[in-house]
């Protein structure tokens, strides 16, 4: 009985919160950051709090920890970190739960939906990496097949990419499945005879070219760049029909490579409205594809955590990083 | 069910042609599905196509619902205020076990577990949180503790008045009975679509999802323990003259306390095993580390925080259950108790440091991946031969079989089955399911996932079987295993990816040995108890009748344990569905792909959606055909073939 007053009581406090013509999903109280930096009762004199949303990735990551270290250590804010796909953290903005988006690939029809539309976000400006998405092989088998770099002869060396997931066609490994990827409507569209299969992750996809290059095992797969991994071992890109403005309009319909892609940062309205010091970083961060593989090169094989990572870095490139500085 | 006509006048008695008939009618009818097969091979097949309409209708509805989420009167007035009210109640607790600090914390815990059982509940508390801390997850683990005690709240609030009504009043009971069984038998993973639609990500959205699969356990145990109050006590209180109302509180409720707390033992048990999955829709707490931990193959990060939630789930379990035994000690002592380490706690919060002592952490992530490493490594010829052969030697064939066969064909095949097995009904209605998947237009997907099941359920139920016929031939065998299957057991479903995604790399056979793990526990504690449950005078006149131990297994335990053999199979195949699907993030493709690929991108919404149809529709399937031997009050007669 108790109970069921508490949260009669619970429910009455959220009524009350909410404006007497209904709620919209973006009064939650906890969505503004004033709110939120006296929740967190051990934020003692914080400045505030950053939701950042941290998607599946390493290099993402890298990026994460050092805006994250800078917050925290220069500005005395409090950053917590959301982790998300790529597209719930569009979501997330509406929702309230996302203040910031680090590295963000393209996803024009999301930034139609959230920012042109519905108002919820703001692009915050390119954070300086350059992306690539593209299909590898290991490049010891460019070597044995040199003209395997032509799409058009994949369906010649199909057998090659034979496994026991693949259905008798060749297979081609992809990574999560909420990554950006066009490779089911490629293989459609460009008659090859593929199946995509998913690994599952970025690690999966790594391991999978780790073993291709020591085991010299055939391996067809989707990557991109920034990536560390390019330091470690050679993998040469497959020549997808060319990108032209607009040949990816349809997502069922692609036929042709994925574009550039200069990854840039979202931030929520909100976010942005109230401005500060926070938000003032979040645009002035602007780094090389360089010092996002150095930091992520030491999250995943120098055994640092996130934040020891982010804490070598800065130590190491305090040019870069005061110019991010709101003064 | 054949029944020869009498003016015939057969040579041999009636009964025992139709006895005859009845043995090969099977033999026939699998004879006639395999002609059938091959005279219609490659026909009505029904291949996927993502461009299916219905699933661009339903990405039109998710649309519309995107655009009036702000305006529409049933989003305003209704579907908001429960996501406003649901993540208040989240950010309530979350900023209260935040505020007590750690050792307030560790203080409450103890309180309550000195209220509920003495010292030695009270020391269980203190060892488990402080346990957590020194797994350098504090935080984490408050918060998903926040996320239970949240979900549990409301299914309690929610549900026990339902199980109340249920416990009274038997038409309410066969209105609420099936709706629970398919909301138990549903895969966690496909109903996190739809939640996002209306709630959005978020605490609010994952709390109803863990309240969704919490509720049942509540609902049930709350409506045992009304109806097994004795009526004549409610009858004395009626004769004296009590209303509904006073019956209830005075008498039903205070008789059925004790089994309704075991009831919220069981939801709290439920929520907990939900909690990490939620994680997928931007809950905080230990999910977050499993899923970043999955992302980098990390399987000793991945452990951690199973460690942790299995730590929680035992200090939860051990105080609510010492909770539901009523004993006798002065009140004046517990409460005391109860006052001291509260006090005590809340004390320590502010002159100990607010995070805990990074000191005092230990480290264990590095260890266990190094074993790894070193299994990698000088295994990897023994697991990918096990991949391979599993994958194309049972795999490929079976599913080459049920893509390739006519969708009516394997719709009377699963009627014909269920129906011999379980009674015309459940052949009905698992045939129902079948058509129904097919009209989502998601067969393919839905046969290959039923492939991955298929085998997943067999190996699960020989090894249950054999470890559990070990278990209970030797009591040594058995005092060794039941810690390592309680552990399995409690463990989240989802850290099980983990260490068969380092064994067995990315694929079906992994989702397959994860559900191995997942499921054997349950199998083989059902087999043990079942066969343990035959009357030792019975396995005495067969002992003295001469027969070897292989005799006594085969010809009698086994036979007068079915019951209990065959609800373990009924568990294991359900509980493999639940996990098969999860596998989906580790590459097992088909149903559960198409639900991971829902929550993660937009053009697939709709294909998501309809797979978490599928995934329930294929579920209640699989639970029909096996039921004859669920036992179930719902299931006629236990008719076994």
């Amino acid at each position: 009985m108790k109970k069921l007053r508490l949260i009669a009581g619970v429910l009455v406090l959220g009524l009350g919160a909410a404006a007497c013509g209904g709620a919209k999903v973006d009064d939650n109280s906890s969505a503004a950051p004033s709110a939120n930096a006296s929740a967190g009762a051990a934020a003692a004199g914080s400045a505030g709090t950053v939701k950042m949303a941290i998607n599946a990735w390493v290099g993402y990551e890298a990026s994460a920890a050092v805006v994250d270290y800078l917050l925290e250590n220069e500005l005395h804010y409090k950053v917590e970190k959301v982790t998300l796909n790529e597209e719930p953290s569009w979501q997330g903005m509406e929702s309230g739960d996302v203040d910031v988006v680090l590295e963000n690939w393209g996803h024009d029809d999301l930034k139609k939906k959230y920012i042109e539309e519905k108002g919820v976000a703001v692009e915050a400006g390119p954070n300086g990496n350059n992306g690539v998405i593209g299909w590898y092989v290991p490049e010891w088998m460019v070597q044995k097949y040199p003209d395997i770099t032509d799409y058009k002869n994949l369906n010649k060396y199909a057998d090659l990419f034979k496994t026991s997931e693949s259905d008798g066609k060749g297979q081609l490994l992809d990574g999560d499945p909420s990554f950006v990827t066009n490779d089911e409507a490629l293989v459609k569209n460009l008659k090859l005879d593929y199946k995509v299969v998913y690994a599952g992750s970025e690690a999966a996809l790594i391991k999978a070219a780790e073993q291709a290059t020591d085991q010299q095992k055939p391996l067809l797969m989707y990557f991109y760049e920034p990536q560390w991994l390019f330091s470690k071992l050679k993998l040469v890109k497959i020549n997808l029909p060319p990108y032209t403005a607009g040949c990816d309009a349809d997502p069922k319909k692609v036929a042709c490579d994925y574009p550039a892609y200069p990854l840039d940062k979202i931030v929520s309205k909100k976010f942005a409205d109230a401005g500060g010091p926070a938000y003032e970083l979040v645009k002035n961060f602007k780094w090389t594809n360089d010092d996002q593989n150095k930091v992520a090169d030491d999250i995943t094989n120098n055994g640092l955590s996130d934040e020891a990572a982010a804490k070598k870095w800065v130590e190491a490139n305090p040019t870069i990083w005061q110019a991010w500085i709101p003064k | 069910m054949v029944a020869a006509p009498a003016d015939i006048a057969p040579p041999v008695p009636v009964a025992e042609r139709a006895q005859r008939l009845a043995r090969w009618l099977p033999a026939a009818g699998a004879v006639l599905v395999v002609a059938l097969y091959v005279a219609f091979k490659n026909t009505a097949v029904l291949p996927h196509d993502d461009d299916a309409s219905l699933f661009h209708w339903l990405n039109d509805a998710r649309d519309w619902v995107d655009e009036n989420r702000n305006t529409s009167p049933f989003f305003l007035y209704f579907v908001n205020y429960v996501r406003l009210g649901v993540a208040e109640l989240f950010t309530l607790f979350q900023t209260a076990l935040t505020a007590l600090g750690w050792p307030g914390l560790i203080g409450v815990a103890a309180g309550l577990g000195w209220l509920a059982g003495g010292w030695r509940i009270a020391l269980v508390s203190v060892v488990g949180f402080a346990g957590i801390g020194a797994l350098g997850l504090w935080d984490a683990s408050v918060d998903t503790l926040a996320l239970t005690l949240s979900s549990v709240l409301l299914s309690l609030v929610i549900g026990i008045p339902i199980g109340i009504l249920t416990g009274r009043s038997p038409r309410v009971r066969r209105i609420v009975s099936p709706v629970l069984d398919v909301m138990q038998i549903m895969p966690t993973f496909s109903y996190l679509s739809p939640i996002v639609l209306l709630f959005l990500i978020g605490p609010a959205s994952a709390t109803i999802a863990t309240m969704i699969y919490a509720i049942p356990p509540a609902i049930r145990i709350t409506a045992l323990a009304i109806q097994r109050v004795p009526p004549t006590a409610v009858e004395a209180s009626e004769s004296l003259g009590a209303t509904g109302g006073q019956t209830l509180r005075k008498v039903r409720l205070p008789m059925a306390l004790n089994t309704i707390t075991l009831g919220v033992n069981q939801t709290i048990a439920a929520a907990l095993s939900m909690v990490p999955l939620v994680a997928l829709i931007a809950a905080p707490g230990l999910g977050v580390d499993l899923i970043r931990a999955l992302a980098r193959v990390n399987v000793g990060a991945a452990l951690v925080p199973g460690i942790a939630i299995v730590i929680i789930a035992i200090v939860l379990d051990r105080i609510t259950r010492s909770a539901a035994v009523s004993r006798a000690r002065s009140s004046a002592v517990r409460w005391a108790g109860f006052a001291v380490a509260i006090v005590a706690g809340l004390a320590l919060t502010p002159v100990l440091a607010p995070e805990f002592p990074e000191q005092w952490q230990i480290q264990i992530i590095r260890p266990i991946n190094d074993v790894v490493g070193w299994i990698e490594a000088n295994w990897y010829g023994f697991t990918g031969f096990l991949n391979d052969t599993v994958a194309y030697g049972l795999l490929n064939p079976l599913q080459d079989v049920l893509t390739s066969a006519p969708w009516w064909l394997i719709t009377i095949a699963v009627l014909g089955f269920a129906w011999r097995f379980s009674g015309l009904r459940a052949g009905l209605v698992a045939a129902g399911c079948l058509v129904a998947i097919a009209a989502l237009s998601l067969w393919e997907h839905g046969m290959e996932t039923l492939t991955i099941v298929l085998v997943a359920s067999v190996i699960t139920i020989a090894v249950g079987l054999a470890l559990g016929i070990a278990a209970a031939r030797s009591r040594w065998f058995a005092a060794v295993l039941r810690p390592i299957l309680d552990a399995a057991q409690t463990m989240p479903s989802f850290s099980y990816l983990l260490p068969a995604v380092a064994l067995f790399g990315n694929g079906r056979f992994t989702a397959i040995i994860a559900s191995l793990i997942y499921a054997v526990p349950v199998v083989a504690r059902l087999v043990e108890d079942g066969v343990r449950a035959v009357p030792g005078t019975v396995v005495e006149a067969a002992r003295s009748a001469g027969s070897t131990d292989r005799q006594l297994l085969w010809k009698v335990q086994l036979p007068m344990a079915k019951s209990s053999l065959l609800l373990a199979a009924n568990q294991g195949i359900v509980m493999t569905l639940a996990m098969v699907v999860i596998g989906a993030l580790v590459g097992a493709g088909a149903l559960g792909y198409d639900v991971v690929a829902g929550i993660a991108q937009q053009e697939d919404y709709g294909k998501g959606l309809a797979a978490g149809v599928a995934l329930v529709l294929l579920g209640v399937m699989l639970d029909r055909i096996t039921q004859g031997a669920s036992g179930r009050p719902n299931s006629k007669k236990k008719r076994i073939a």
